[in-house]
């Protein structure tokens, strides 16, 4: 059922409200959970360092994936696509211009000659 | 035919100042293809204006009270001054872009791209 | 009674309060930096609240008509003219009022955002007298009912944004940006003013109800037609004529680029006045309908692909406007589609107007707000290379509580503004073309996942050495920010009444183009 605050969508209907209320519940649960926890965690102390197979810890900026290495994979798969449209962005200013114009003139011809 | 020849005017600046954008790889060219353009589109309008047989919209001495009205003339005007201010304003661009790249070369004013 | 004065002269005051402020603004500046600040926010403020004013005025009692000249605002035919409207009208609907509340909030927060982050330049006066004659221009694309008019307002923004764009130079890189944008943009207005030329050619007339009315769609109306599409649909960044886009956006100052935004979505604006105010029914519907929505979808794929492996924050940004436009020409174009066929049109093509309608005011909101948390980055960190940025969380959490805000919003996460419109044209352009739906959902979470690479690039890790000193933005950066964040949650949370009462008038007022001749011609 619908409510006051409900979006009609005209296919459906869509309640931030009660959103906001199952995700609150959601919280909550999570927060039990969390309280269930083993409490004996000392901030500072050699617990809190990463264990990687008793190697040293590496620097910090080291540790931190960087933009450039994320999604390596996406766009590995789609070298295809991109091998076609990046060159597209030459950055010269007359194939900028020509893009325009002869998008214009395509859009005249197809609204010219539509019945 | 004598009335269209303001028409083919306009037709033949267009293209002039249309090709003369697409193909100088000079910035300095580009602009004044921009500005013949600009031309071509201001004689556009001032070639719409023109009534056979109309009078000057001048209040003394008209010989009748059937004027043309100047709204064409008004915004060819206007249009004048915003074309002097775009000019004023790319040139500059163009200067300073001489400065700092050594060139107004647009193939290779793109360090911008992708 | 002076209430009143107020109301009928709003949208003359609109244009005159931030144009007086804009070239009276370098003789303030030189009092003092206090003064010249006091008079850009005092500007701003007072331009807004008339902004509201007319936009309660609008959405209270109908379309608002102000003449120039005339002995009163009202009268737009004068009495000895034989029904010609000679002067220039202002004709401001529900969409028009709209599109004022959008350029008013993002206009207010940028001011207050910029009065800190743009404090450390010289010759900050130009900057504020371009960006208040921006913010006329602005107020005049989306207020007049003048074809002519139209195309100054163009103009001036085109010369003032370009102008800002430019104003960094930053070794002539942002130069560069300014003067391809320059370019584009005068081609494309002169375009413009050729439909204008033949529009008088064939009617007499520049005022757009005036020629709505007298609308034959012939050959020339076509050429007409086709030329203001090209135009505006450049100047508003669809695909393939975005180049312009992510070089301006990207070389901008941050503030400016929020505003660049709403330019670009008054543009739109432009756009959908032009096909619905001017042409309506006479138009051939479906085929104009479907070159925007082809625009539309080339836009959103296109621009959230090439989002994906951008380094530079704001181009990656600038890359995902130009997406976020594509679902507004989806939305409307499916309106448009179906505008000769009233079954259709009342059974889902007005809802995905709305939803493209709605999606306008979003985009601008979370779209600035983005651009301003990228520009305190930026502030903070001195470039703009995300592969050189990390841990930021540490020492930003304001802005990062402001960036996540943004990011959901923009990538349709409930509860946040973004999800509801992308939801009304998700649904609605299902029952006009499945495929069409499949597509947007696709682009929106490919939306999510870059800017999860934004936020995990900028925010999370530990804390970096290069940028320990780095700290929290100045208040009235936070203040200008966060006035964005407030819009888009409470919008995210309210969006049936914001619908009801904001878009769905603007939606009708679009569509009823009978009502639009007739508030200016008086009932004929």
């Amino acid at each position: 059922m619908a409510l006051e605050t409900a979006l009609e969508t005209g296919y459906g209907f869509w309640d931030p409200l009660v959103w906001i209320l199952a995700v609150a519940i959601a919280a909550a649960v999570a927060y039990l959970i969390w309280r269930a926890g083993e409490e004996g965690y000392k901030r500072g102390t050699a617990q809190t360092e990463a264990f990687l197979s008793g190697n040293v810890q590496p620097e910090k900026g080291a540790i931190h994936v960087r933009a450039g290495n994320l999604y390596w994979g996406f766009l590995e798969a789609l070298a295809q696509y991109y091998r076609r449209t990046v060159p597209v962005h030459t950055g010269v200013l007359n194939d900028y211009v020509l893009w325009f114009l002869g998008i214009t003139a395509l859009i005249i011809v197809i609204i010219g000659l539509m019945p | 035919m004598l009335y269209n020849v303001p028409l083919i005017t306009v037709a033949l600046l267009a293209l002039i100042g249309l090709f003369t954008i697409l193909t100088r790889r000079n910035l300095v060219k580009i602009l004044l293809g921009l500005t013949v353009f600009e031309s071509s589109v201001n004689l556009f309008l001032i070639t719409l204006g023109y009534r056979e047989g109309g009078i000057a919209p001048i209040y003394t001495g008209a010989p009748s009270p059937f004027m043309v009205m100047p709204t064409v003339q008004a915004l060819t005007l206007t249009s004048i001054v915003i074309g002097v201010a775009t000019s004023a304003m790319l040139l500059s661009f163009a200067i300073v872009i001489y400065r700092r790249y050594g060139t107004v070369d647009t193939e290779k004013i793109r360090r911008l791209r992708e | 009674m002076n209430g009143d004065l107020i109301v009928q002269n709003a949208p003359a005051l609109l244009i005159a309060v931030p144009l007086l402020a804009a070239f009276s603004m370098p003789l303030v500046g030189r009092i003092s930096r206090f003064a010249r600040n006091l008079w850009a926010v005092l500007a701003m403020g007072f331009t807004a609240f008339f902004a509201a004013v007319l936009a309660y005025a609008v959405y209270t009692t109908g379309t608002v008509i102000y003449v120039f000249g005339a002995a009163a605002p009202h009268l737009a035919i004068p009495l000895d003219s034989g029904g010609i409207p000679v002067r220039i009208v202002f004709t401001v609907d529900a969409m028009g009022a709209l599109m004022e509340l959008i350029a008013a909030i993002v206009g207010l927060s940028v001011i207050l955002y910029s009065l800190a982050g743009d404090s450390g330049r010289s010759r900050l006066e130009s900057y504020y007298t371009l960006f208040l004659l921006m913010i006329t221009a602005v107020f005049g694309m989306v207020s007049t009912g003048d074809l002519f008019n139209f195309f100054v307002f163009l103009e001036i923004s085109a010369l003032a944004s370009s102008a800002l764009v430019a104003y960094r130079i930053d070794h002539g890189r942002a130069v560069e940006a300014g003067i391809k944008y320059a370019i584009l943009s005068t081609l494309g207005a002169l375009l413009v003013l050729v439909a204008v030329g033949i529009f008088y050619g064939q009617y007499n007339f520049l005022n757009i109800a005036a020629i709505a009315s007298r609308m034959q769609y012939t050959l020339l109306d076509e050429i007409a037609l086709a030329l203001l599409v090209g135009a505006l649909a450049m100047k508003a960044g669809a695909v393939p004529m975005h180049f312009w886009t992510p070089d301006a956006y990207s070389m901008a100052p941050s503030s400016v680029t929020a505003m660049l935004v709403v330019t670009s979505q008054a543009s739109l604006y432009g756009l959908f006045r032009v096909i619905f105010s001017l042409y309506n029914i006479t138009l051939n519907a479906s085929t104009v309908g479907w070159i925007i929505i082809v625009l539309g979808v080339l836009s959103m794929v296109v621009g959230v692909t090439m989002a994906l492996p951008q380094k530079d924050v704001k181009r990656l940004m600038a890359y995902h406007a130009i997406s976020q436009t594509g679902y507004m020409l989806l939305g409307v174009g499916v309106g448009i589609a179906v505008l000769n066929d009233p079954a259709a049109l009342s059974a889902f093509g007005f809802t995905a107007m709305s939803g493209g309608i709605f999606h306008i005011f979003n985009h601008a909101m979370y779209k600035g707000l983005l651009f301003l948390t990228a520009g305190a980055i930026i502030h903070r960190v001195g470039h703009q290379d995300m592969n050189r940025m990390g841990g930021l969380g540490h020492t930003m959490p304001f802005t990062m509580v402001f960036f996540i805000i943004g990011a959901l919003a923009i990538a349709g996460i409930p509860p946040f503004n973004g999800f509801a419109s992308k939801l009304l044209i998700y649904e609605s352009v299902f029952l006009f073309n499945p495929l069409l739906s499949i597509i947007a959902m696709v682009v929106s979470v490919l939306t999510l996942a870059s800017f999860v690479k934004v936020f995990h690039s900028i925010f999370m890790g530990p804390r970096l050495p290069e940028y320990t000193e780095a700290e929290e933005v100045p208040l009235s950066m936070l203040v200008g920010m966060g006035i964005l964040a407030a819009v888009v949650i409470v919008f995210g949370i309210f969006p049936e009444v914001v619908v009801n009462v904001l878009i769905e008038p603007a939606a009708r007022a679009l569509v009823d183009q009978g009502g639009y001749i007739a508030a200016v011609l008086g009932g004929a």
